[in-house]
This record gives structure tokens, C-alpha cells and sequence, in this order.
């Protein structure tokens, strides 16, 4: 459990580093920005209490929030995807199925199940969060143009990073 | 009673859903109409901290650009020095210049946070109140015009950028003097700009300079851009044109904060003038 919280911790405050001080400035084309930091949302426990998942959502999102100037944009989306979550794993997984409370993550999960979860959770998360930054319908073609690239951009990053630490979580 | 409990119990995620959504909507909301939560902005200690750490060692990847830039600038100021002018007058008497007083000056500030790939652009800068930035004035770097503070702490400020869907600046015609204002360009491409509303004397061409006008915050003639492409529309009263803007906005380092002496006296003026009427 403590093990849990320490992980959980450490991961908490890469992603934030890595998406504030790197992939902020990443922009492709001035069309497809990835957003990483929704990894941390996705490879919470099953077990996570709702109330824990939604508060450390929004925190999650306000503090992507107060280094992006933009304070409740990341927050909301953020608890969007964390309802989004609840829902895709209830359908998908059994409640009983899974022994000393194992993570959503890619090499317990398998690619496939892995794939479409992070696939269907980064598609509504990105587009409930270009389209509350624009609040404008002038701009849909572009707006869903950044939508679309941006999501195959960050599945793209997050399947890399779940493989690069496919061994090692095999291993424990 | 008992129902409505079992009931809220078995749906708590959506409910847990709805308020925690409320929630951030609400400061997303409030944030849109007041402008800047102090709590929560760069400015703020914690984040304007860590930026100026990694921006000291982003600084270093950037040396060389930084140091081109400022050589050239310093070439052009050179040639405007008295001592490079070939003097062929020979007696020289000094005259006391009463019709010139130092109207603008400027506060040199490094720039320690960017974006320019938002709908919403700011920059945060290093100079805060105590070096005397006040809300309001204009920013401008060696190669043109750069924004607006919008917003001031005790050491750091953030700045409107011109990549901001709400900034507007008047600007004017290098040849004619033809005034309109400047916005920029919907699409989001933070190389264009968008000049309105000239009136149709203007006979603009492709490649005229854009500068700002003297009814700005900034001394008139800073350049804005140049004009790359005429849209001519029939029957309107005014034209619009393209501006490819001359600052590249992603690679700003060091900007100056304009400093405008008169700039309270006309506040102060303008405001009596509609008060009286």
C-alpha cells in the first residue's frame, strides 16, 4: 500500500516536471501538442477510493494549470477523464478479477486492453480541453484538426513510455 | 430519505463527477472574467521560482543567438552616435535643447516564461513593481513590438503577447502614415499578423512596413511587420491586409518595458474630459 503511494508520488511529480519544462515547448506544426501528464490519471490503482481518484484528478489539473496561466481549464478536463475512467473500467474489467491491487499498466493489462484505454480516455480528456480552450464553434476545422494529431501525438508517448518500463514492472 | 441516500451512494462517481466539475468550471469561468486569479499564476512564487531556474540554464543554449542579436543592435546605435557623423561646420556653440524632454524611457527584462502556441499567449518577465513596471504599458524587443502588461507582482510581470486572440494595437502605414490598428491573424500562425480597418486612400503595397502609430503605448515607428498579402474586398469603406509580423515570438530573451512620463497626465486629462461632458 505504501508502496503504492510512494510510486504514485515519484510519477505524480515527473510527469508534471516532464510536461511543464519539455513538452510545453514541444509543438508540432503549431497543431499537435502532447499532454502526458493525463498518464498519471490512467495508471492510478483499481482500487483507488472515487473520491481519491476525482480529488487527485483535480489536483492533478490545477497544477498543470498554475504553470500553464490558464487556472481550471487542465482541472476540469482532468476530472472529465476521471470520470471517463470509472466508467471505461467498470464495463471492461471484473470488479473481483485482480489480486494485491495491481495498476491499469501496460504490461500487466496487455497492449490491447492498454491501447483502447488510452486511446478512449485521451480522445474525450483532449477534446473536452481544446474545445473549452477555444469556446468558439468559428474554429471547429481547426480545432479538430489539433484535437485529432494531438491525441495520436500523446497516445503515441504513452505507449512508448509503457513499454519502456514493460521489464521491469514484469520482473517484481 | 433512506432512498435518496442508497441512491446518491450507488451513482457516487457521476455525483462526485458533477461537483468536482462544477468546481474547476467555476474557476475556469471566474478566471475569463477577472483576468488573472493572483493565487494561481505564474507570477506566483512557487512556479516563477522554478522558471527562472530552468530558464538559467536554457539561457546558455540560446548564447550565441542572444549575443548576434545584440551586436547588431549595438552597430545601430552606433551610427546614430554624433561621433560617427563627419562634422563640416566648423564653428561648433552649444545650444540648450529646451524642445526636447525625455518622454519614454526603458526597463531592460529578461523573459523566463513563453508560449506561443495558445489561443491565450503571455510571457512572464523578470521585472516586477519594485523596478517600477506598472500595469498597462507596452513591451518591445530589438526587432519590434512585443505586447502589453497585463498583470504585475512584486518582482516578476506577465505580458500580453501579440499572439493573444484579445491584443489590439495601432499601427500605421510606413508611407502614408495611414492609421489602423493590428490584430492577430485567425488561424493562429504566430508569424501573422492581421492589419484593419486603413482607410481606402491607402494605397498599401506588398513589403510596406508596419510600425506603430503615435495614438499607441509605444513611441511611434517601433516596426510591427511588413505586409505580405492584400485582401481586397469590393464595396467596403476600409481595407484589411496580411502582416508578416518581424519579431519571432518563440525565440524572445531579452525585451524592454516602455516607459511612457505623460502617460499618467493623459489618463488623468482624458479622464477629467469625460467626467465634464
Amino acid at each position: 500500500m505504501s508502496r503504492a503511494i510512494i510510486i504514485n508520488l515519484v510519477r505524480f511529480i515527473v510527469l508534471v516536471f516532464l510536461q511543464v519544462f519539455l513538452l510545453k515547448n514541444i509543438t508540432l506544426y503549431n497543431l499537435s501538442t502532447p499532454y502526458l501528464y493525463i498518464m498519471f490519471i490512467l495508471l492510478l490503482p483499481f482500487e483507488t477510493p472515487n473520491l481519491l481518484l476525482f480529488a487527485l484528478s483535480f489536483l492533478m489539473g490545477i497544477t498543470i494549470d498554475a504553470f500553464y496561466d490558464t487556472p481550471g481549464l487542465h482541472a476540469a478536463s482532468c476530472v472529465l477523464l476521471a470520470f471517463v475512467r470509472i466508467l471505461f473500467i467498470s464495463i471492461t474489467v471484473q470488479k473481483d478479477g485482480f489480486d494485491n491491487e495491481p495498476e491499469p499498466t501496460l504490461s500487466i493489462m496487455g497492449i490491447r486492453w492498454f491501447f483502447t484505454y488510452a486511446l478512449i480516455l485521451t480522445l474525450f480528456h483532449h477534446f473536452f480541453l481544446f474545445n473549452l480552450e477555444v469556446f468558439r464553434l468559428s474554429e471547429i476545422p481547426y480545432t479538430l484538426s489539433r484535437f485529432v494529431l494531438s491525441s495520436i501525438f500523446t497516445v503515441f508517448l504513452m505507449l512508448l513510455t509503457g513499454f519502456l518500463f514493460f521489464r521491469r514492472k514484469e520482473r517484481k | 430519505m433512506r432512498n435518496l441516500l442508497i441512491f446518491i451512494t450507488k451513482y457516487n462517481a457521476f455525483f462526485l463527477f458533477l461537483i468536482f466539475e462544477i468546481i474547476s468550471l467555476t474557476i475556469y469561468i471566474k478566471y475569463n472574467t477577472f483576468q488573472k486569479a493572483t493565487f494561481i499564476s505564474s507570477t506566483s512564487q512557487v512556479t516563477g521560482a522554478l522558471y527562472t531556474q530552468v530558464n538559467g540554464v536554457k539561457d546558455y543554449l540560446s548564447l550565441k543567438e542572444t549575443n548576434d542579436s545584440l551586436a547588431r543592435e549595438n552597430a545601430r546605435l552606433r551610427n546614430q552616435l554624433k561621433s560617427s557623423f563627419y562634422t563640416d561646420t566648423v564653428a561648433k556653440h552649444k545650444v540648450e535643447d529646451t524642445v526636447f524632454k525625455q518622454q519614454y524611457t526603458y526597463i531592460e527584462a529578461k523573459v523566463i516564461n513563453n508560449s506561443t502556441n495558445r489561443s491565450t499567449n503571455y510571457l512572464t518577465i523578470d521585472r516586477g513593481s519594485r523596478q517600477g513596471v506598472v500595469k498597462g504599458m507596452g513591451v518591445i524587443c530589438s526587432s519590434g513590438l512585443v505586447g502589453k502588461v497585463v498583470f504585475v507582482g512584486e518582482h516578476l510581470s506577465v505580458v500580453q503577447s501579440m499572439l493573444h486572440k484579445d491584443s489590439r494595437f495601432s499601427a500605421m502605414l510606413e508611407k502614408n502614415k495611414e492609421i489602423g490598428y493590428v490584430e492577430w491573424s485567425d488561424d493562429l500562425d504566430p508569424h501573422k499578423g492581421i492589419l484593419k480597418d486603413v482607410s481606402n486612400n491607402a494605397q498599401p503595397k506588398v513589403g510596406e512596413l508596419v510600425l506603430t502609430s503615435q495614438y499607441s503605448l509605444f513611441p511611434a515607428g517601433i516596426m510591427i511587420g511588413k505586409v505580405s498579402n492584400l485582401h481586397s474586398r469590393a464595396g467596403g469603406y476600409t481595407l484589411n491586409m496580411e502582416v508578416a509580423l518581424s519579431v519571432d515570438y518563440s525565440k524572445l530573451h531579452y525585451v524592454d518595458v516602455v516607459v511612457n512620463k505623460y502617460a499618467e497626465e493623459q489618463a488623468g486629462l482624458e479622464a477629467q474630459q469625460k467626467k465634464d461632458e
